[in-house]
């Protein structure tokens, strides 16, 4: 029997590597744990001058909304942007979007330049509120229920079939 | 050694590091503060660098977690509220620690089962073999009579 | 044209890697002398055309030809000359093709140095070595070719990670893939023993040369790589129980318990069964290693570009070698029949210990780096293993093993006496628990952890230390001590210096871990720090430019009571191609500790953030590791055990000393 130790280990382990490599699965990616929960308490100056402050309050709105976490520094949001303005043109989605650590003036210029998809902005200028909603990175996007709760947290840019092999499945799941 | 290269790409993908806003970065006043915010800091797994603790990370996002850390501490805060702080946005995943739970506790414990494992796979082997099996009346009397004969 | 080269020389290589990997055994099979023999050909051949081919991707670096896609991709025009070159190995398909030249080496040694092996045994040996050979060569050629060309060609290359543009990191790899790929010897005569069905004490004697030439360099490729961690990557961390340093230090932590239980397979002709499962394991975590880098199936592995075919092919390949060698075990280790007899208090019994508790840590190193795998596979979510465990696993495993290695060598082969050893290490207990209690006094009670291991630092330095006297009498016959210095023979001298070495290593760890001083401060040009009496009083920065970087260089001026030590002159560089950012901390090693600074961004209104750091007697560690590594060397060089020495098979089994009681077989 025990000469049988080594081999049944070895199996094992083949097992569980080809079951992770096939699993569709990005090992850099740090699962939200925000999701099922409401949305972070905040409130943030908004880009637009004179406009009132963003706050967890925008987020209940009844229907489905997006928030995203970009920065005008950030190379892969622009790679989104295309994305983005598509989900709140066409899919008539209401995308929120924050600034994480971004000059203000700097930021408007990047959205002035490649077009603003949101209806709404805030400033996080230190990256609290980042920090509360569990960002690791830019660009980030969280999809809010009616209720401002967090249903799906997109890691990373929203490119190639990532907008519609998985955040649309999950907004329709909410509509 | 890799986590390096690691953190390279990183930069590379999410390009955080180098334009970002930055922070100036001031340990604590107090001493005795600053030694459990720094211990602390040691607990907590840097999110874009991977493999390397808030500590010891030049990553932006570990600089403003360090800051966190000694507010905390600076406001009174006990260690455990400061690693709920951290669980509660980042999960386990961010202690460097495992906790002990059902999921760790055959991590925790490999110390021990591997030790049976090898003990089992290396030392009962030969156990077969050990005991001698006793002379039968046929050989002993064989015995007797070799010794007899050598006499 | 050398691309091609190249490119066909590894299609060769490829054919005569076959041919060796087949017709030796069905040489073994027939007796057939001439198929035999052509196992020596073929590993020369294999080992000319890796060669070739090795060349002609460092020319196609060394003369920055753009058109092939590795070099455009990992070089650059403007690297210096030793970057270009070892540019080669620094990236995937370049490592891989440096893995198969120095497996092919290795099998054109055997091959050379060999010739006393029975014949039939070493062509068995090295077609096992041909079998790993064509893995490789079809691993490159499928998935990974080196030679691949772009057209139209770039005018510059992307040039090389930063990081990687040291001294200390061009002659890592090299020395870790030395020793990963020398191991591979040890699993080539495992598995050909099995092929043979029989291990032999001059089975263990062949193989345990190879093992420890493997085991020196793997051993200084690692420490080569936590020296780089520690002055490279800024803070003065040097080891971080990263996935990526586990995958090397498990193959290190068997292949240490190889070369321990072979020496009870020659003494002894026991363990056999399980020393032949320790050899094909060793090379087993190297390849786990090389799977684990490149696969993507863990984090930290991003150092080369992940692709799941590449991932999936190389698992296949793991699977094959190491799951064939496995059943290979289970199928013929019974026909290993058990050997000599030993008691339960003896040297032999003291490596056994050692076995089990090396490969414990061994195999718990890789629970704990797999265990994030395994939570998250189960859907239990994500969690991380660092180093807070693994330093649990190392305490809780590695103390009794240092404990046992003070008394070990002072056992008798076969029957010894615990009261004898005791006898003679009781000083260094004594020096043990003295120097550990004054610790804990002197700090008050803080520390009692540091205190143990200090105290098992010193346990072990000592018991090595009277282990010596011991063995030329100094107590008893004081004069004639110092011949009997002479005539101890360089393997125990090996033994004994590697052995002090693990203790001065354990020394500088535990020391450098408690009491390092360190500050980190916003500094104004005329400030002064102290740190540990070191007063660094800082000078200001000057910008410099290297040939592919700009750098920010402080100046800080180290004095110890008003004396002035040294000038620190640590850099912050900006390389431009990749574009990236390294702080190059700068240490001065005084026998104390060193003395280590790092200069960071600047802080506004010519001030600087800075760390600044007092490591005592962290030294130790290198040192730990040289003396290990000499001390094989030692060993290595010793007569009785040159490579391929034949010699007489003694009688192990002596029915009369098998009749007593508490004999243990194993």
């Amino acid at each position: 029997m025990k000469r049988f130790v080594p081999l049944l280990v070895v199996s094992a382990l083949v097992l569980l590597f080809l079951v992770m490599m096939l699993s569709d699965r990005n090992p850099n990616e740090i699962d939200s744990v925000l999701i099922g929960r409401p949305a972070p308490e905040f409130s943030l100056v908004s880009l637009k001058e004179g406009a009132p402050a963003l706050t967890t309050a925008d987020l209940k709105t009844g229907a489905p909304v997006l928030v995203n976490f970009f920065a005008s520094w950030c190379v892969p949001c622009r790679a989104e942007h295309e994305n983005l303005m598509a989900l709140a043109g066409g899919y008539r989605v209401p995308v929120i979007g924050i600034a994480y650590k971004n000059d203000p003036d700097k930021a408007r210029g990047f959205l002035t330049e490649l077009g603003n998809p949101f209806s709404k902005t805030g400033l996080d200028l230190d990256g609290r509120v980042g920090i509360d909603w569990g960002v690791s990175g830019v660009p980030e996007t969280f999809l809010i229920d009616g209720d401002g709760v967090i249903r799906y947290r997109h890691w990373g840019p929203i490119v190639g079939d990532s907008l519609t092999e998985r955040l649309l499945p999950q907004l329709k799941a909410l509509q | 050694m890799i986590r390096s290269l690691t953190a390279f790409l990183m930069v590379l993908t999410l390009s955080l590091a180098v334009q970002a806003v930055a922070v100036d970065e001031k340990p604590l006043a107090d001493p005795v503060q600053e030694a459990r915010a720094r211990a602390l800091m040691k607990e907590f797994r840097c999110l874009v660098c991977q493999n390397q603790s808030i500590e010891d990370s030049n990553a932006e996002l570990a600089q403003d977690l360090r800051m966190i850390v000694r507010e905390r501490i600076a406001l009174g805060d006990s260690a455990d509220n400061v690693r709920a702080y951290m669980v509660d946005r980042y999960g386990d995943w961010v202690l460097l620690n495992p906790p002990l739970k059902s999921s760790t506790i055959f991590l925790w414990a490999s110390p021990f089962l591997v030790v049976l494992v090898i003990l089992f796979v290396l030392v009962g082997r030969g156990r077969r073999t050990v005991a001698p099996v006793p002379l039968s009346d046929e050989e002993t009397a064989k015995l007797a009579q070799l010794l007899e004969d050598t006499k | 044209m050398a691309g091609e080269i190249g490119h066909f020389s590894l299609i060769l290589a490829l054919a005569f890697a076959l041919i060796g990997a087949c017709v030796p055994h069905v040489g073994a099979r027939r007796g057939d002398v001439r198929l035999m023999v052509l196992a020596d050909r073929a590993v020369l051949a294999q080992f000319l055309m890796a060669v070739t081919a090795f060349a002609a991707l460092t020319y196609a670096f060394v003369t920055s030809d753009f058109s092939v896609i590795n070099v455009a991709a990992n070089s650059h025009s403007l690297k210096p000359m030793l970057y270009k070159i070892s540019g080669v190995w620094g990236n995937h398909e370049g490592s891989l093709l440096f893995w198969v030249l120095i497996l092919t080496l290795f099998g054109a040694l055997v091959s050379w140095r060999g010739k006393n092996l029975p014949l039939r045994f070493r062509s068995r040996v090295l077609a096992v070595q041909s079998l790993l050979v064509v893995g490789f060569l079809c691993f490159i050629l499928f998935t990974s070719n080196p030679f691949f060309r772009l057209d139209p060609a770039p005018l510059e290359g992307n040039g090389l990670n930063p990081l990687l543009q040291d001294p200390g990191l061009a002659f890592h790899p090299p020395m870790l893939y030395l020793g990963y790929v020398g191991l591979s010897i040890a699993f080539s005569f495992a598995v050909a023993a099995l092929l043979e069905g029989e291990v032999t004490p001059l089975w263990a004697r062949w193989v345990r040369p190879w093992a420890l030439l493997a085991w020196v360099f793997l051993t200084g490729g690692i420490a080569l790589g936590s020296w780089w961690a520690y002055y490279e990557l800024g803070w003065g961390g040097w080891w971080f129980w990263d996935p990526v340093e586990n995958a090397s230090f498990m193959p290190w932590l068997a292949a240490t318990a190889l070369l321990h239980s072979a020496i009870v397979v020659e003494k002894r002709d026991a363990l056999k069964s399980w020393t032949i499962l320790l050899a094909i394991i060793a090379f087993s975590f190297s390849l786990l290693g090389t799977f684990l880098v490149r696969s993507g199936v863990i984090t930290s592995v991003h150092a080369f570009a992940t692709d799941p075919a590449r991932g999936i092919f190389i698992l296949g390949f793991l699977g094959l070698v190491i799951g064939g060698s496995m059943a290979l075990y289970a199928w013929r280790a019974p026909k290993l029949s058990p050997g000599g007899l030993f008691g339960i208090v003896s040297r032999e019994s003291g490596l056994v210990l050692n076995n089990i508790l090396l490969s414990t840590f061994a195999a718990v190193v890789l629970v704990g780096t797999l265990y994030p795998l395994f939570v998250e596979a189960a859907g239990a979510g994500q969690i991380t293993v660092g180093p807070p465990f693994f330093e649990f696993a190392a305490m809780v495993l590695m103390s009794p093993l240092v404990v046992a290695l003070g008394l070990g060598p002072l056992l008798a082969w076969k029957r010894g006496k615990l009261s004898r050893a005791t006898q003679i290490a009781f000083p260094a207990l004594v020096v043990a628990l003295v120097a550990g209690t004054v610790l804990v006094w002197k700090t008050a009670g803080g520390y009692v952890m540091t205190a143990f291991g200090f105290g098992l630092a010193l346990w072990l330095i000592a018991s090595v230390l009277l282990e010596i006297a011991g063995r030329i009498k100094l107590w008893q016959a004081p004069k004639q001590a110092l011949s009997g210095l002479a005539k101890i023979t360089r393997a125990q001298w090996g033994m004994s210096l590697a052995h002090a070495g693990l203790g001065v290593m354990l020394l500088g760890i535990t020391i450098s871990e408690a009491f390092t001083s360190e500050q980190l401060l916003v500094m104004t040009p005329g400030d002064t720090a102290t740190i540990a009496g070191y007063d660094f009083k800082f000078d200001g920065v000057a910008p410099v430019a290297g040939p592919n970087y700009t750098a920010v260089r402080g100046f800080f001026e180290v004095s110890e009571s008003g004396a002035v030590l040294t000038t620190l002159m640590p850099e912050d560089r900006v390389y431009t191609n990749p574009p990236m950012n390294t702080t190059e901390a700068v240490i001065y090693p005084l026998v104390s500790g060193d003395l280590y600074a790092v200069v960071g961004e600047a802080a506004g209104a010519g001030r600087w953030s800075v760390r600044l750091y007092f490591k005592p007697l962290i030294s130790g560690l290198w040192l730990g590791a040289l003396m290990m590594m000499i001390g094989g060397l030692f060993s290595l060089s010793d007569r009785r055990l040159r490579i391929g020495m034949p010699t007489g098979k003694r009688s192990i089994n002596n029915p009369a000393t098998a009749k007593r009681k508490k004999w243990v077989v194993l």
